[in-house]
């Protein structure tokens, strides 16, 4: 490759996979590419050549939302000792997957 | 070596000569694209060129097995005895010469799968039936990054421009029909070429009108790749690829 990093002209993209329909699809990496097409493409050959997916989405980096850090404490650790929110009380059957 | 020449040396059939026509086509382009792994303009470009490289050497793969043994007629045939055309083996150049030859090659060898998963021979329809999927892929990708490049810079204009103009010349063998394609043709085993060329000319040229490119001027076609007639490019690349075996023939991993 060279190693004058070419792709730092290159915006950043988030690649989510779907590996079979009826999941929900899950951020695998992320790629560079100049625009949305080739995205998907540097998307396709990069995180599905081994048969993991049946669906991709790509997304630019810049428009994530994201959370702030410094407001870890305040968003997350509330729930932390909210045991009764979570669905652990009763059994799920054995024929329900991706619980 | 001197067992897998007498293979292929002369009169062979035209469905066996059908299959190492493809199979040296896929196994030459195949060889060169992955002569850019490591030296991709970029990492995401350097594995998209290696996934398309490894699609081309799978094909022939299926191809050669099915023409004799795979191994023996990659590694330990001489030039004069590879059946490509001579667009697969023109060198890599830069990457817009490249994307132009797989342009150029893939475009035709999609339209000539889509026609060949009817050939009513049992093994090239099937074949025909799992490529042309990826080769469809090629064809888009190829056709995707002349319009960038064309309709990019004024560099990566230029570049397109001549890397089209290299490999444009070979493009009419494409379209050749000599006597043993005619015979394959004739038991219903290949589709004739000329019968999609009017369909790849105007691909060809809606690509590069959305690249904003010129179509190079028609220049005197080189023929011969498919009687064993190949320029000095092959030979190297065959000393590349073949090396390893021939020096070590009992060599395993």
């Amino acid at each position: 490759m060279s190693s004058e990093g070419k792709t730092g002209d290159w915006p950043l993209w988030e690649v989510f996979v779907r590996a079979k329909g009826g999941l929900s699809h899950r951020h695998v990496g992320s790629v560079h590419a100049p625009d949305p097409e080739l995205a998907l493409a540097h998307a396709r050959d990069t995180y599905t050549r081994r048969q993991e997916g049946v669906s991709l989405w790509v997304v630019r980096s810049a428009d994530i939302v994201a959370s702030d850090p410094d407001q870890a404490g305040e968003l997350f650790e509330p729930a932390e000792s909210k045991i009764y929110r979570h669905p652990t009380f009763y059994d799920i059957p054995d024929e329900v997957k991706h619980i | 070596m001197a067992s897998a020449s007498s293979e292929v040396h002369g009169a062979v059939d035209p469905r066996t000569e059908y299959l190492l026509r493809l199979g040296d086509d896929s196994l030459v382009l195949g060889q060169r694209v992955s002569e850019w792994c490591g030296h991709g303009p970029v990492l995401e470009v350097d594995i998209s060129l290696a996934n398309l490289a490894l699609d081309m050497v799978g094909q022939a793969t299926l191809l050669l097995g099915e023409a004799g043994d795979g191994d023996q007629l990659a590694f330990h045939r001489d030039v004069l005895d590879f059946r490509n055309c001579l667009l697969v083996e023109q060198p890599n150049g830069d990457f817009a010469q490249t994307i132009a030859r797989h342009l150029l090659y893939t475009t035709w060898q999609h339209m000539l799968l889509q026609r060949l998963q009817q050939s009513s021979d049992k093994f090239l329809g099937e074949f025909a039936h799992k490529a042309v999927k990826e080769v469809a892929y090629h064809r888009e990708l190829a056709a995707e990054w002349t319009i960038r490049l064309g309709d990019g810079t004024e560099e990566s204009a230029r570049r397109m421009a001549e890397g089209l103009d290299w490999n444009w010349r070979f493009v009419p063998e494409l379209f050749e029909v000599d006597d043993p394609l005619q015979a394959a043709i004739d038991a219903a085993i290949a589709p004739d070429p000329r019968s999609f060329e009017d369909e790849y000319r105007s691909a060809i040229a809606g690509v590069l009108a959305e690249a904003r490119l010129e179509a190079p001027a028609d220049q005197r076609p080189i023929l011969g790749g498919r009687r064993g007639h190949h320029s000095e490019h092959l030979g190297h690349l065959l000393a590349v690829m073949q090396f390893l075996p021939r020096t070590y023939p009992d060599a395993t991993w």
